[in-house]
């Protein structure tokens, strides 16, 4: 029972923590809850899919249908947080100013809201399926052993939804005036660790086999097989072995995160926050 | 006769290192053969491996940076990038206290 939740745990860390970090980004907005609900759900009825039809997605383009599909949704997620982060760099500002007595300009979030549901319904589909393949190779084999295995399963979950508890609140104890900053940074991170997560999906499917070499080595420092580990590789994109495409593509996406913010903030001349002083 | 040609078969399946074509490996009763698998270092090879069993496993290893799900009754290729020589553990996720095995880059 205790390797069940453990395993379930493992899994469900990712989309643990970025539900977490979706929360505190649109703390505030209004009828935020629905749209991660919406994601949430969305993801577990794809991540049943996903798992119901492993076999036919894996022997798509030549056996690597499954490769290019995780890199395909994790390019999905990385664009969707991009669009958010722009979209924020241009009309957070005055919302956080607002947000207290303007309703509007609150309700306005709806529109990045959706691409947070989005990247929540991207992370709970992709390790979703691998719990739901999981689960339904304990469950078939019956037996009360099996029951206990479940139960572990149950409480691995619960477990993972204790990781977004504890990532909202402590998100949530930064200064209000900060919160925005830090998350949109927290969100360029996760993005760019998608980015370069993806590649080696692609990488995996046996294309853009370029710089592959590993060029550095810290596995001896922190392994990405550890809990600390892990929960780096999701925030940051830590790893402990990356190849030169890579590190190529998580620098790529956080240049071009923070140049389309710079470009959308100077679209949004700061006048309406001075108007609102 | 036969039992020479099936020696000489068995010896080039035990000695991948060799072949350029994809290395074979099995997955029956949640447990790999060979689960030790020779692989020339800084060289990209390709393992195909083969589900026998009835539920789908995950090809797992952190070392390899390698996770691949392999449907119950089903086979998959896992391109494992150029390594440096060492040993890299991998396991069947979802039956690891039996399905372990190492690639070795020599």
């Amino acid at each position: 029972m205790l390797a069940t939740l453990l395993i379930v745990f493992r899994e469900v860390i990712e989309a643990g923590l970025i539900v977490g970090i979706v929360l505190a980004a649109t703390k505030g907005v209004a009828r935020r809850g629905l749209w991660v609900g919406y994601g949430i759900a969305a993801g577990v009825l794809g991540a049943c899919l996903v798992a119901g039809f492993a076999g036919e997605i894996a022997s798509l383009f030549a056996g690597s249908g499954q490769e290019f599909f995780d890199a395909a949704i994790l390019l999905l997620a990385v664009a969707m947080l991009t669009w958010h982060n722009v979209w924020m760099a241009g009309h957070g500002r005055a919302m956080a100013q607002e947000m207290k007595g303007v309703g509007a300009a609150v309700s306005k979030g709806e529109r990045p809201l959706a691409a947070l549901a989005i990247v929540v319904g991207v992370a709970v589909l992709r390790e979703g399926s691998e719990i739901v393949l999981f689960l339904y190779g304990i469950a078939s084999q019956g037996g009360t052993s099996s029951a206990a295995m479940l139960l572990g399963g149950a409480l691995g979950l619960a477990a993972g939804a204790a990781v977004t508890v504890l990532m909202y609140f402590g998100l949530l104890a930064i200064p209000a005036g900060r919160l925005f900053s830090v998350t949109s940074w927290l969100i360029t991170l996760l993005a760019a660790g998608m980015a370069a997560q993806a590649i080696l999906f692609i990488q995996q499917g046996g294309y853009l086999e370029y710089l592959t070499g590993t060029l550095w080595d810290t596995s001896w420092l922190l392994s990405q097989d550890s809990i600390a580990g892990r929960l780096l590789h999701t925030l940051i994109g830590y790893n402990d072995t990356p190849n030169g495409l890579q590190i190529i593509a998580y620098l790529a996406t956080i240049v071009t995160v923070m140049g389309l913010m710079r470009w959308e903030r100077a679209r949004h001349p700061r006048r309406r926050l001075a108007a609102a002083e | 006769m036969m039992r020479l040609l099936f020696i000489c078969f068995a010896l080039l399946a035990a000695s991948p290192a060799l072949a350029d074509g994809p290395i074979a490996l099995l997955l029956k009763d949640h447990k790999f053969t060979p689960s030790q698998i020779h692989v020339k270092a800084n060289t990209p090879v390709v393992i195909h491996m083969t589900n026998a069993d009835a539920t789908a496993e995950e090809f797992d290893s952190t070392a390899l940076k390698v996770e691949k799900v392999v449907a119950g009754n089903d086979s998959g290729d896992v391109h494992i990038r150029p390594l440096s020589p060492g040993k890299y553990p991998f396991m069947g996720e979802y039956h690891s206290d039996t399905a372990q095995g190492v690639v070795i880059a020599q």
